[in-house]
């Protein structure tokens, strides 16, 4: 049975999704991307649709299933390479695909992120020092 | 029904009547000063051969079957040729028209019995009038595709996209926005930001004059479009006629940023991609 | 108008609706739709595939290449004899607009076509035909 192949780019998982999927593969890919977001400790998921000529409302809601799964696991999702004629047919379709980041490049796609991750790893820093502006610490 | 005498006339008497017509025809002042006697001449005997042959094959009434097929395209190219060479349609129609007196001169020559006479004629000018109609029909196609295409010109001359910055298109529209028009737009703007991977398109209307429902959806989904992409667009250029407009129709704008001027949008753009815009000051003279 | 080519294909299984996407993809190209019309056209069908796999139980899908003067149509009929839908209205009503599961994908497919008609019959059956001509 067929896999679509998952990537480790250090912290975060790439997928290309480069066949036209049939449902049961599609499924497939979201068991096995959730247990490598936990295997690996993922904070990111990118996937790369640039090979997809047509998303339809399954494929719609199996990216949106992706990002909230990942969300729950502690990872971001960013999705990218839409060509425009999908972009269209999903607005035309009424598809917003809401929660979910898009970037036009991998490159573009990996450095929202970084700077996602980074910002949170400080938030939580922040959080657990418990360390006071003025250098006090508090308990 | 009796068959018409109008093929054998036009066979019989083939040499006549081209003299005469092409005499007919020389006597406008505007056809002999456009085209010269052996063009005529040649037109005419080419015209008169294939209507023989449709007229013997076919019938003499009806001019939309496949006996006259090649009547028909003889009278498209004429009339395609014609435009060309500036012929008003009325013009080129009387190609046609200018036929009936020498064929009828040969009718009243063939046919003594006046009765038989008068059909004759009958069935002539009714052949002939559908065959001017034609040609002038022919005529305005001839000029509407030429319309079309300059139109398809003017409108891919209009919607250019321009690299304002790196990662900055802008997208000046000029003139008004049908719905086809919009779509093409739309489909290009989105290729282009695929294609220069800019995160931020300017879309100006300030040369828009006016701004109907549809259009605004087009803008719309346009904008929602590249959202999907991962990028996105300001509006700028919005004139307050239009912005009134967007507002009576009830459109809703949502959180798509407008901005009146292209500068404005421009400004914006720097501060979205992260560029700081520096004046040096002046070097005094010393 | 008159038909030039028909086809028809078999909605049983989901490979089965990888090949519909196929095979109209390639027939929409044939009859030279422009990309964004030839994806509305795959997605649409992609739409209705799957509605007469998961709800008619499956079906049969015939694809037909139109001609209307020098315009070019492409057509696909999806028939199932499965449990049909009772309410029509609300059917073409629900969609992608809370983005979640039961969406038919019929109103938004609308918007993806020119022409589109649905017949339906409780426990009889479901015949969805729509249709896009060139631009």
């Amino acid at each position: 049975m067929e896999h679509i192949p998952i990537l480790r780019m250090g912290e975060f998982l790439l997928i290309t999704v480069q066949v036209d999927m049939h449902d049961r593969l599609a499924l497939q890919l979201q068991d096995d991307l959730t247990a490598k977001i936990v295997q690996h400790g993922s904070r990111g998921v990118l996937i790369d649709i640039s090979a997809l000529e047509v998303v339809d409302s399954f494929i719609g809601r199996m990216l949106g299933n992706i990002a909230s799964m990942s969300r729950i696991l502690d990872a971001q999702t960013v999705v990218v390479g839409m060509r425009p004629a999908v972009a269209i047919t999903l607005v035309e379709l009424g598809m917003s695909l809401p929660g979910i980041r898009t970037a036009l490049t991998v490159e573009r796609g990996m450095e929202i992120l970084r700077v996602d991750v980074a910002a949170t790893r400080d938030e939580v820093q922040a959080a657990d020092s418990e360390e006071m502006p003025d250098g006090s610490t508090q308990v | 029904m009796s068959q018409s005498k109008i093929p054998e006339i036009l066979r019989r008497n083939e040499a006549a009547l081209l003299d005469d017509w092409t005499r007919e025809q020389r006597q406008v002042r505007d056809v002999s000063q456009r085209l010269s006697e052996e063009e005529i001449r040649s037109q005419s005997r080419r015209f008169l051969q294939l209507l023989q042959e449709a007229a013997v094959r076919g019938n003499t009434n009806d001019v939309d079957t496949e006996a006259y097929k090649d009547v028909r395209r003889f009278l498209e190219e004429v009339s395609a040729s014609r435009a060309q060479l500036g012929f008003t349609p009325s013009e080129t129609a009387l190609f046609v028209f200018s036929f009936k007196q020498p064929l009828f001169a040969q009718i009243r020559g063939s046919v003594p019995d006046p009765a038989e006479q008068v059909n004759e004629i009958w069935t002539a000018t009714v052949l002939l009038d559908k065959l001017g109609l034609y040609t002038t029909e022919m005529f305005q196609k001839s000029r509407e595709s030429i319309i079309m295409r300059q139109q398809e010109e003017m409108l891919e001359l209009s919607t250019p996209v321009v690299k304002l910055w790196d990662g900055v298109l802008a997208l000046p529209i000029i003139g008004t926005l049908d719905s086809s028009r919009t779509q093409t737009i739309m489909e290009n703007l989105l290729e282009r930001i695929v294609e220069t991977g800019s995160e931020l398109a300017i879309i100006d209307i300030t040369g828009v004059p006016t701004v109907d429902t549809l259009t605004a959806q087009h803008l719309l989904k346009t904008v929602t479009a590249a959202r999907l992409m991962g990028a996105e667009c300001i509006i700028s250029g919005i004139r307050p006629q239009i912005a009134q407009t967007i507002v009576h129709l009830g459109v809703e704008l949502g959180d798509i940023v407008t901005k009146a001027s292209l500068a404005d949008a421009f400004r914006v753009a720097m501060q979205r991609t992260g560029h700081v815009v520096v004046r040096k000051t002046a070097v005094s003279k010393a | 108008m008159e038909v030039l080519k028909s086809d028809s294909l078999p909605v049983r299984s989901s490979e089965d609706v990888v090949i519909v996407r196929t095979s109209v993809r390639k027939l929409a190209a044939e009859l030279r739709f422009g990309i964004v019309d030839q994806t509305k056209i795959v997605t649409a069908a992609s739409e209705i595939a799957r509605n007469t796999l998961d709800y008619g139980r499956g079906g049969e899908l015939r694809i037909e290449a139109l001609k209307n003067g020098l315009k070019s149509g492409l057509r696909l009929i999806f028939v199932d004899q499965g449990p049909g839908i009772r309410d029509l209205d609300q059917a073409l009503r629900d969609g992608f607009t809370t983005g979640n599961g039961m969406g038919l994908g019929l109103g938004g497919t609308r918007r993806l076509m020119d022409e589109f008609n649905i017949a339906s019959k409780v426990n009889e059956g479901t015949t969805v035909t729509i249709t896009k001509w060139s631009r």
